[in-house]
C-alpha cells in the first residue's frame, strides 16, 4: 500500500494547497493553547475547521485534528471542547498526548480515530500496545528518539498504525517531555504550545556582531552580514568549560526522504512532514515532492534525488536519530 | 509535610552511591525513592548494592520506592523495567511503560517525568492504583493546588519538586558523549567524571544548564523556601529533595527545620547557597515569569 503523507496546515489557505497538491491526510488544530502551534495568526477557527473537513472530504483526503497539549487544571473544558468540536466538524481523528484527555475522548468520542501524539513520547512496543488497550488508540507519532531497526522492531509488535517524521524542523529532546522553553521563557510546549516563542526573541548588534538572545539569554552570535539562525533553545550555541559550540544540536533541519524505502520497510504507515507554521506554497511544494517519492516507490521507480534541499532556507539537514550515530 | 528523596540523577561511584544511601538512615526524611531514573547504562555498576541499600532505609523506618527508568526504549530496558516489581518494593513510575508492566490495581507512585497536568489525568492514575504524585516541575502554583485538591478528593498524595537540579529534559541522544566526540553507544560514561551534572553557559559566560547525560538539567537548584507557606496551605503531602553530591544531609535537615517552623524564611535558602561556590537557586516554575526566576536575593552570577 502507498505510504500515507501527512501534512501540516496552519491555515485554511494552506489546508486546500495541500490537499490539492496530493496530501492523502491534513493535520491542523485549532487557534487556541489546545494545539502544540499555538502561534499568532495561525489555526483554525471552528467554522474554518468544519469547512476544511469538508473540503478535504471533497477531493478524497483526510483531516487530523491536534490537540496535543496537555490541558490546564481548572480549565479542562476548553480541551474537552476542542475533542467535542473536531469530531462534530467530521474530523477523520484526534492527535492527543494526555492521558486524562484520552480517557475524555475514548468515553465520550467513540466514533472518533484517537491518534497518540509524538507529545505522550511512546517509544517502545510494550507502551504502545498499553495505550491502544487502554484508549483504542489506532494509530501513534512516534517519538524521534528512535532509530530505523527500532521503528521495523516496534511494527512487529504492535498492531497499532505508526506515523513517523520525514522532514522539516526536528526535536532532540524526547517530545512533551521538555521544560527548556518555560525555564528561560516562561512559556512551554506542554502547557502554552510554543516552543522558544518569537515574544521573547531579540536581535541586538554589537561590535560587528549580531546577538540573537531568548528570554535574555545569548545563544547564538554571528558576523553582522551573516544569516542569524532564529534562537531555538536545544539547537543554541553553549559552552562547557573551553568547548563552545552548538551541544545539543546543530541549527539543522530533519530531512529523512532518503530513508523512504527503509521506513516503508520497517512497516511505517504514515510519513509526516512538520510545519503547521510555514506558508501555503511551502507545504504545497513539499508535499508534491513527498507524494512524488512515495508514488515512485509504489511503482518500482528510483527515488528523485536532493528533491527538497532547497526548501530548507540553506539550513543543514539530518536524518536525526533513524541513523543510530546520531546518539 | 513530609519529605520525599528523589531518586539519584547522576553516575556515581558504586561505593559513594552506598555511602550516600547508607548516610540517608540517618536523614529526617519520610521516604527515599532510589535506583536509575536517566541511563540504563549507569545500572550494572551499583545494582548490586540496591538491596542491601532498600533494607538498611526500610531498618530505619524509611518507606523506600524504586523508580523505572525515564525513557523505556531497548529491549534490555524494557526487560529489566518488567522485572522491578519483582523485588517486592512499591515501582515509582517515570515511564508510562512502566506502569504497563504493572497488574492492574496494583498499588504504585508517579514521579515528576510523567506528565500529571490535570484532574483529568490525576484521577485516572488513580483510577489504576496510584497512591503518590509528584507533579512536573514545571507546574505553577494555581495547577498545584487545582491538583492537591483533586488529589484529596481521590485519595491521592500530592507531592511537589522542592529542592534540587530542575530536569527539564530528556532525549535519544548523550550530550556527555556527544561532547566528547562520541556516541551513545561508545559513550565511555563520559558523564562519570561530572556527580552533580556539567555546567553549560550561554555566550555571555551566564550559567544556564546542566549536562547529565540524555538528560539536561537546570543550572539553578529549585528552593521552596519561599514557597513553603504557600503550598502548605494548597494542601501539597510532600517535598521532593533531590540528591546531590555534597551537603545532602544537611539540605534534608534545612527542609525539616523549615517546615517545623524552627528556621525563618530566607535562612535555608541562604544556607542551601552557601553550600558551594556558583549555587544558584530557583523556584519560578511556581510562581515566578519564567522557571530560572527566584524570590530572594541571587548571589551574582
Amino acid at each position: 500500500m502507498v505510504m500515507e503523507i501527512v501534512c501540516p496546515a496552519g491555515t485554511p489557505a494552506a489546508l486546500r494547497a495541500a490537499v490539492k497538491a496530493g496530501a492523502h491526510t491534513v493535520y491542523c488544530g485549532f487557534n487556541d493553547e489546545t494545539n502544540a502551534r499555538n502561534f499568532p495568526g495561525l489555526n483554525f477557527d471552528r467554522a474554518e475547521m468544519a469547512e476544511g473537513v469538508a473540503f478535504a472530504h471533497s477531493h478524497g483526503s483526510k483531516v487530523l485534528v491536534a490537540i496535543n497539549t496537555f490541558p490546564r487544571a481548572g480549565a479542562e473544558d476548553i480541551w474537552h471542547r476542542a475533542v467535542d468540536d473536531a469530531s462534530a466538524a467530521g474530523a477523520d481523528a484526534v492527535i492527543l498526548a494526555d492521558l486524562g484527555l484520552l480517557a475524555y475522548a475514548a468515553e465520550n468520542h467513540t466514533g472518533i480515530r484517537r491518534h497518540l501524539s509524538v507529545q505522550a513520547a511512546a517509544a517502545n512496543a510494550d507502551v504502545i500496545n498499553f495505550y491502544a488497550e487502554t484508549f483504542g488508540v489506532k494509530r501513534v507519532v512516534l517519538p524521534r528518539v528512535l532509530s530505523v531497526p527500532e521503528i521495523a522492531a516496534i511494527n512487529a509488535e504492535t498492531e497499532v498504525e505508526t506515523e513517523v517524521f520525514v522532514f522539516g524542523g526536528l526535536c532532540v529532546m524526547a517530545e512533551g517531555r521538555c521544560s527548556l522553553s518555560s525555564y528561560a521563557t516562561g512559556l512551554s510546549p506542554n502547557m502554552n504550545g510554543v516552543c522558544s516563542p518569537a515574544s521573547h526573541v531579540e536581535y541586538q548588534e554589537e561590535g560587528g556582531e549580531l546577538d540573537a538572545r531568548l528570554g535574555g539569554y545569548t545563544i547564538h552570535r554571528v558576523g553582522k552580514d551573516e544569516p542569524a539562525p532564529y534562537p531555538t533553545l536545544c539547537k543554541g550555541c553553549f559552552s562547557v568549560d573551553s568547548k563552545k559550540g552548538h551541544l545539543f544540536e546543530d541549527p539543522v533541519s530533519l530531512n529523512a526522504e532518503q530513508l523512504i524505502p527503509q521506513l516503508q520497510k520497517a512497516g511505517v504507515t504514515a510519513l509526516k512532514i512538520e510545519g503547521r507554521q510555514r506558508s501555503r506554497s511551502y507545504v504545497a511544494q513539499v508535499v508534491r515532492n513527498f507524494r512524488a517519492a512515495v508514488d515512485a516507490l509504489e511503482a518500482g521507480q528510483p527515488l528523485p534525488v536532493g528533491m527538497l534541499a532547497r526548501l530548507s532556507e540553506g539550513q543543514q539537514m539530518t536524518t536525526g536519530a533513524y541513523k543510530k550515530t546520531w546518539r | 509535610m513530609e519529605l520525599t528523596v528523589a531518586p539519584s540523577q547522576f553516575f556515581w561511584a558504586a561505593e559513594e552511591w552506598e555511602r550516600f544511601y547508607q548516610d540517608l538512615a540517618t536523614a529526617p526524611v519520610e521516604r527515599v525513592v532510589l535506583g536509575e531514573l536517566v541511563c540504563s547504562k549507569r545500572l550494572p555498576f551499583y545494582q548490586d548494592w540496591i538491596p542491601a541499600a532498600v533494607e538498611t532505609l526500610q531498618s530505619a523506618g524509611k518507606e523506600v520506592l524504586l523508580t523505572s527508568l525515564a525513557l523505556i526504549t531497548l529491549k534490555r530496558e524494557r526487560k529489566q523495567n518488567a522485572q522491578l516489581a519483582d523485588m517486592g518494593v512499591e515501582i515509582e513510575i517515570n515511564d508510562l511503560t512502566a506502569l504497563s508492566y504493572l497488574p492492574e490495581g496494583a498499588r504504585f507512585s508517579v514521579g515528576p517525568l510523567i506528565n500529571t497536568y490535570n484532574e483529568s489525568t490525576l484521577r485516572w492514575l488513580a483510577s489504576r492504583g496510584a497512591a503518590r504524585i509528584c507533579l512536573p516541575p514545571e507546574l505553577p502554583l494555581d495547577s498545584v493546588t487545582a491538583l492537591a485538591k483533586a488529589g484529596s478528593e481521590c485519595g491521592v498524595a500530592v507531592e511537589v519538586w522542592g529542592h534540587g537540579r530542575i530536569p527539564l529534559a530528556i532525549s535519544g541522544r548523550c550530550y556527555h558523549a556527544r561532547l566528547h566526540g562520541r556516541t551513545k553507544d561508545n559513550c565511555q560514561f563520559a558523564c562519570e567524571d561530572d556527580p552533580d551534572g556539567l555546567e553549560v553557559r550561554t555566550l555571555e559566560g551566564k550559567p544556564f544548564l546542566s549536562m547529565n547525560g540524555v538528560q539536561t538539567l537546570s543550572d539553578s537548584y529549585a528552593c521552596a523556601d519561599y514557597q513553603i507557606e504557600d503550598l502548605k496551605a494548597a494542601g501539597v503531602s510532600a517535598l521532593r529533595l533531590s540528591p546531590q553530591s555534597k551537603g545532602f544531609g544537611e539540605i534534608c535537615t534545612l527542609y525539616r527545620q523549615r517546615l517545623q517552623g524552627t528556621l525563618p524564611v530566607g535562612t535555608l535558602s541562604a544556607k542551601a547557597i552557601a553550600q558551594g561556590e556558583g549555587i544558584r537557586l530557583s523556584d519560578g516554575f511556581l510562581k515566578g515569569e519564567t522557571g530560572v526566576s527566584w524570590s530572594g536575593s541571587q548571589p551574582a552570577a
